[in-house]
């Protein structure tokens, strides 16, 4: 059985994130995203590879959505709306809770102010968000038969999870996207050791790997705090949820500390509101936030208030977050428009922007004026900064996770080119990971584990469940192995199912009689010196200890030796029929009658040959 | 399988207790506390003192007297309580549990006497709502009985001194009974309550999960919670092993208003069920032949349907309504009214209906709520939104809070106090008022305090737990004049529903308290086999599973070499060599490090059929051995054997018959050339 992953959306690029992944016939959409730097057609993941008739419902077990961000959710209202899948949509309680904050704000923005056509509606997002079954973290779902789900914190950002998928034996992990450390209230990812024919991970930064996060928020505060005292305006644009809340929380605790008193706001009432559903949601922020959240909920801000549109021009220093992010339309834009010009102010860029959106603009090179979308040219003579700190993960958070799980394979997806296929040459070369990086509509397959069922046997079981240890002396020390291996025998049987069973148990199984074949002989050994029948078996055993070498363990008593399923006794009778040759006569021989099974066929040699050579 | 119940407990706030004997792991599910016994105990501060007890040399009337009349609050015991625990759980060596399962907080309660115990290292699991709750519940019996400390002083002796003045005639049997136990054995379950420091290193030694969360113990169990509706967080457990499945269903509720729904559906198919809903057997419900009549439905859409059905549902928010009116009233009149209510689900039901319905009409009265943890556990309803019913997951999507408390509490409607003596109480204290202070048995907490200053006002009303009243609850507060109302709120599965759930769980072997069994006639259940258990016997299960399965990798099982029968076409054999494992519940094999392929030796160990000598002979000359055939009958019965005498190129001879085959000589190389002949001759592997 194989699995086959299909990369309709963020494939060697950011944007549009959408992977439907194969596993042993069932279809699972992983993220729907929109990409924000295309207008065009390229903006959704192109769904008609899936379906031509359209029919995704049969075509698709279910979709599963990793968090809120547009590049994830953005196509959902889209497709179950518009494309008309009906299927299940699995999200984590907190993207249920604030996908249609998100969705509806996008929405507002592209149709109110950029004036594009409504490609979907607030009622779409409405009836799309009704279909959504909320997951739980760690909660295992049975969504058919065969396809099982589990989500595990991802810490991007509130309510990401990474998602566990397994059909039959095959299982893979879609990591959406992840942070490998704590931040300011969100914990790091956390995913159990798990057995993965693939894993599909994001690759933001595939290239960078960052120290401790501190210094660069000390950055960007002072930064802000240079701004506001020089009585400048700061500016940072960022989507409703996510981003807002960790920098908030940041001013938020710094404003307390240095006793500011320049307000901060909130550009529309939508992101006061997300703050209450943070509230609501603690139990998925970080370890630290929810242990004092009874005594003071960090979401609580003390200095935060609402902007009203009036204040853009108002005098006076002040911070302000303003949706939505990377300057790409909106009110962010319109502020920008007017503030950019003059140098006492800041613009505080968090977060990737994608190509295309005047935030990329901005940060890439130091540009003097920009266009804006409608053809406008702005003179930017504002201070830039650029917020360094990011909730993705850098290069050395993916090689971790990747030796954490050591899946079978691996797909970088949500990357650029360049920096994928240096992380890719990375990982087969030090992990020795199959690695791939399709282009958008690429397939990759990559084949997935099975077991055979069969039925085992008691005694199979009991067999091994022992412990078969091994003593060795190396040099000083007694090391203790347990060499434990199942040995067995597979019997089928036409139209029934495989049986494990143990050697012994074979004929039975078959309806046969056991046939013993042995072999035996009286083998004459020479008595050394004036030793007794005891004295002789013990000269024997040194013997055989010296020069067999898989000869372990011998057991010894009065007459007799064993070894393995070799056993030897001293022969009394005159005339033995297992005796060859030699005649009894003489007085300084005696016979060891021996016989041993085929399994000891080689040992059994051994001892005799040790045995004659004593002659 | 083996099950033991050490105890069938008591209503919602004693739940019942079974150690169960399970793919040779020990596991303890729930582990509570029997806390109506503290009603034995007198409240503090008592009015009679300890001088009460100086009563032993009366003379022999008097006691006479004594054991006719009715109980005194003076017959009660005067002494700093002691806890109640499993008398039989001391029996089982703590060291030998390996897996502690905890439904609900009422099963952690009695956790702490558990782990205090230093050989104690079992694997602990419980819901992180659980968890959360019985932490804030066992900190506010433990602060609430400090409390207690405070004011009666310190006891430090290590033996539970006040049984003593217990033992003599003029004792009250119900006193005696509760004690000693009915077969006068119980002494030894008495423990002096644990601390703090106790609960925490408790706590530490939780795994704490989600609903439906699948762990993994040892490898071999896959354990899972799933939602039973009784209260925020509570369960039933699901347990896959290599030997079949097994389901534990305690009391459940199928829709609740504050937790997540009873989940049955994850509960369908198991092989074993243990049904441990004691409390259908509190309701004197008639249980006649018409719910049997609904077994008939064989859909299992219709029959989830019709145990989903909204009457009890509806019965229960009735009950809050009522409870909210009689509140009201009181309030009219003048009268305040304290609830000792703290099942945490209906406190919070309660909390928000009766700060609405105050919050409607023209009333103006404070609500209080007095509990060391009850800030910590408001603040808390508010962020779980994943444990609680769909209307309030809706709510968390439309960005409203989940329990409406929060803006009454804002808006100083309803105060919280940690305790009576709480510096602000006072300043904002006001009469008439509504009280949630705990607790429910009436001997701790700020519910003492409060029903001895109200307990002569006929206007004040009282709300009761169930069955509090009708044991000693009330006694030391005799004569009561506040109107007194006990609240029966659902607290399990009802007896006529059970069928109708069974044939929808479809269970192959089925555990029923004797009990129940006997109550309910459950013939008609399409079940392999019903099994009653009772209280402290061990019932054993017999093996569920016919044959244990064993998975073997892929690329294991393409690497064997196969062997066709000459005698047996339908059957086709492989020796198999590798790595055992156990892995998620799961048995495998799977390639070991000496992979033994078709490059080694495949030579056949063992064999079956007989051996023709003239064949073998046959073979043999093919080979250049030459030898000539003896046939020997058996004597007296014994098997008759054949021998070959080999003569070329070497001496030796071969003995053969049914049984086997023997290679007598000492030339190797003739050895295995026989043996290879015989091998050409019979089936092996």
């Amino acid at each position: 059985m194989a699995i086959d992953c299909l990369v309709l959306g963020a494939g060697q690029e950011i944007g549009k994130s959408c992977v439907v992944v194969t596993i042993n016939g069932k279809k699972i959409m992983f993220d729907c995203g929109m990409h924000m730097g295309c207008d065009d057609h390229n903006r959704y993941p192109d769904f008609s590879i899936l379906s031509n008739s359209g029919d995704f419902d049969s075509t698709i077990s279910c979709v599963i959505i990793t968090h809120f961000h547009m590049d994830h959710v953005g196509a959902l209202p889209y497709f179950t709306e518009v494309c008309g899948y009906n299927g299940p949509v699995y999200m984590s309680y907190p993207t249920k809770a604030l996908s249609p904050l998100m969705l509806e704000d996008y929405r507002r923005i592209m149709v109110d102010r950029r004036g594009e056509e409504e490609l979907f509606t607030s009622a779409h997002i409405a009836s799309c968000m009704n279909k959504v079954i909320p997951l739980d973290l760690k909660q295992t779902i049975q969504v058919d038969e065969d396809l099982q789900i589990r989500a595990y914190y991802a810490g991007h950002v509130l309510g990401a999870v990474m998602v566990y998928a397994k059909v039959g034996d095959a299982a893979i992990v879609y990591t959406g996207d992840y942070n490998m450390t704590t931040d300011r209230h969100l914990g790091a990812a956390k995913i159990d050791r798990l057995q993965l024919d693939l894993l599909i991970s994001e690759s933001t930064y595939a290239t960078t790997t960052r120290g401790s996060k501190y210094p660069r928020e000390r950055e960007f505060l002072q930064a802000v705090h240079k701004c506001v005292a020089g009585g400048g305006k700061a500016l940072i644009p960022s989507f409703a949820l996510g981003r807002a809340q960790e920098l908030c929380m940041l001013l938020d605790d710094y404003w307390e500390r240095m006793n500011i008193k320049v307000p901060i706001y909130f550009s529309s009432g939508l992101t006061i509101q997300a703050n209450m559903y943070y509230k609501m949601l603690i139990s998925w922020t970080s370890q630290n936030v929810k242990e004092k959240h009874v005594t003071h909920n960090p979401f609580d801000f003390k200095n935060v208030k609402d902007f009203d549109r009036s204040l853009i021009h108002a005098p006076g220093p002040c911070v302000l977050f303003a949706t939505p992010g990377m300057l790409c339309a909106g009110f962010s834009l319109e502020v920008f428009k007017h503030w950019a010009p003059s140098p006492l102010n800041l613009v505080a860029l968090p977060g990737y922007s994608v190509a295309g959106t005047v935030g990329h603009k901005l940060m890439s090179g130091k540009p003097t004026t920009v266009d804006l979308y409608n053809g406008t040219k702005v003179d930017v003579r504002c201070k830039i900064h650029q917020v360094a700190f990011s909730p993705h993960t850098d290069a050395k958070g993916i090689m971790d996770l990747t030796k954490f799980l050591s899946p079978k394979n691996i797909v970088l997806v949500h990357g650029e080119k360049p920096s994928m296929m240096s992380l890719k040459d990375k990982i087969t070369s030090e992990l020795d990971i199959p690695c791939f990086v399709p282009a958008n509509g690429e397939t990759v397959s990559v084949a997935s584990t099975t077991f055979v069922k069969a039925n085992a046997s008691d005694m199979f079981l009991k067999i091994c469940s022992n412990p078969n240890f091994r003593f060795s002396n190396s040099s000083t020390q007694l090391r203790v192995t347990d060499q434990r291996t199942a040995d067995g025998v597979l019997v089928i049987e036409k139209s029934k199912k495989a049986k494990m069973v143990h050697q012994d148990e074979v004929s039975e199984v078959l309806h046969e009689k056991d046939h013993v074949v042995s072999l035996a002989y009286c083998c004459p050994v020479k008595v050394k010196g004036e030793s007794d029948d005891v004295g002789l078996i013990k000269q024997l055993s040194e013997k055989i200890s010296e020069t067999v070498s898989c000869a372990d363990e011998i057991h010894e008593s009065e007459t007799c030796l064993q070894v393995g399923s070799f056993k030897g006794s001293l022969c009394l009778k005159e005339e033995c029929v297992h005796r060859r040759g030699i005649s009894s006569s003489c007085s300084e021989v005696k016979f060891l009658c021996c016989n041993w099974s085929v399994a000891d066929l080689e040992l059994g040699w051994g001892i005799i040959n040790a045995m004659k050579q004593n002659l | 399988m083996e099950l033991t119940c050490l105890s069938k407990g008591d209503g919602f706030h004693y739940p019942p207790c079974h150690m169960l004997n399970l793919s040779g792991f020990r596991i303890l599910i729930d582990c509570p506390l029997d806390l109506l016994a503290l009603t034995i105990f007198s409240p503090l501060p008592c009015d009679v003192g300890i001088e009460a007890y100086g009563q032993n040399d009366q003379n022999p009337i008097e006691k006479k007297q004594k054991l006719e009349r009715q109980m005194t609050p003076d017959d009660l015991v005067s002494a700093e309580p002691w806890y109640k625990t499993i008398k039989t759980l001391h029996l089982w060596e703590a060291s030998l549990i390996d897996i502690v399962l905890i439904s609900n907080p009422m099963g952690l309660l009695g956790l702490p006497f558990l782990t205090q115990n230093p050989r104690f290292c079992a694997k602990i699991y419980m819901t992180e709502a659980t968890a959360k709750i019985g932490q804030l519940m066992m900190e506010d019996l433990v602060s609430m009985h400090m409390e207690f400390r405070r004011l009666h002083g310190p006891e430090d002796s290590s033996f539970p001194w006040w049984t003593k003045n217990l033992d003599g005639e003029e004792v009250p049997s119900v006193l005696k009974n509760i004690v000693f136990g009915e077969n006068g054995n119980d002494l030894g379950s008495w423990m002096r309550l644990y601390s703090l420091d106790d609960v925490k290193s408790c706590m530490k030694k939780v795994q704490d999960v989600k609903f439906s969360e699948e762990v993994c113990y040892n490898g071999t169990l896959i354990i899972k919670a799933l939602s039973s509706g009784l209260d925020i967080g509570d369960c039933n457990w699901l347990i896959n092993g290599p030997n079949g499945s097994l389901s534990y269903v305690s009391d459940s509720i199928f829709v609740s208003h504050h937790s997540k729904n009873f989940d049955f559906h994850g509960l369908k198919g198991t092989d074993v069920m243990i049904y441990s809903g004691f409390s259908c057997l509190q309701s004197a419900e008639i249980t006649d032949s018409d719910c049997i009549s609904t077994i008939s439905e064989n859909n299992d859409e219709r029959l989830a349907a019709s145990l989903l059905d909204n009457e009890e549902s509806l019965g229960e928010l009735e009950k809050l309504a009522f409870v909210c009116s009689c509140a009201a009233e009181s309030a009219d009149a003048g009268g305040s009214t304290l609830i000792t209510i703290t099942r945490v689900g209906i406190v919070l039901q309660l909390l928000e209906l009766l700060s609405n319905s105050i919050e409607s009409s023209s009333l103006k009265v404070p609500i209080f709520v007095i509990s060391s943890v009850a800030e910590e556990l408001l603040a808390y309803a508010n962020t779980i939104p994943e444990w609680l019913c769909e209307q309030r997951q809706e709510k968390l999507i439309s960005g409203e809070p989940s329990f409406d408390h929060l803006k009454f509490i804002k808006d100083k409607k309803i105060h919280l106090f940690p305790a009576v003596h709480s510096p602000n109480l006072i300043t904002s204290w006001q009469e008439p008022c509504m009280v949630f202070a705990p607790h429910w048995s009436l001997r701790l907490g700020p519910s003492v305090q409060l029903l001895q200053r109200w307990r002569g006002d006929p206007k004040s009303l009282l709300v009761l737990e169930d069955g509090i009243s009708s044991g000693l609850g009330l006694l030391p507060f005799r004569p009561i004049a506040m109107k007194i109302l006990q609240c029966s709120f659902l607290s399990g599965i009802r007896l006529q529903k059970f069928p109708t759930l069974l044939s929808l769980l479809k269970p192959k072997i089925l555990l029923v308290p004797d009990v129940v069994n006997q109550r309910i006639n459950l013939s008609t259940v399409k079940t392999k086999s019903i099994l009653s258990y009772s209280e402290n016997k061990m019932l054993s299960v017999g093996r569920i599973a016919e044959n244990a399965d064993v998975e073997i990798m892929a690329e294991l099982a393409t690497k064997l070499s196969w062997k066709k029968l000459r005698q047996r076409e339908n059957f086709g054999i492989a020796r198999l060599k590798g790595d055992f494992v156990m892995e998620n519940g799961k048995q495998r094999l799977v390639s070991g490090l000496d992979q033994e392929g078709s490059s080694g030796k495949t030579r056949s160990l063992r064999h079956w059929g007989t051996v023709a000598p003239e064949t073998l002979l046959d073979a043999l000359m093919k080979m250049s051995v030459i030898g000539s055939i003896e046939h020997r009958r058996g004597e007296n019965g014994a098997e008759g054997k054949s021998i070959i005498y080999i003569t070329n190129p070497s001496g030796g001879m071969i003995e053969t018959s049914e049984m086997g085959t023997a290679i007598i000589t000492d030339d190797e190389t003739v050895a295995s050339k026989i043996f290879q002949a015989i091998d050409g001759i019979l089936d092996g592997i």
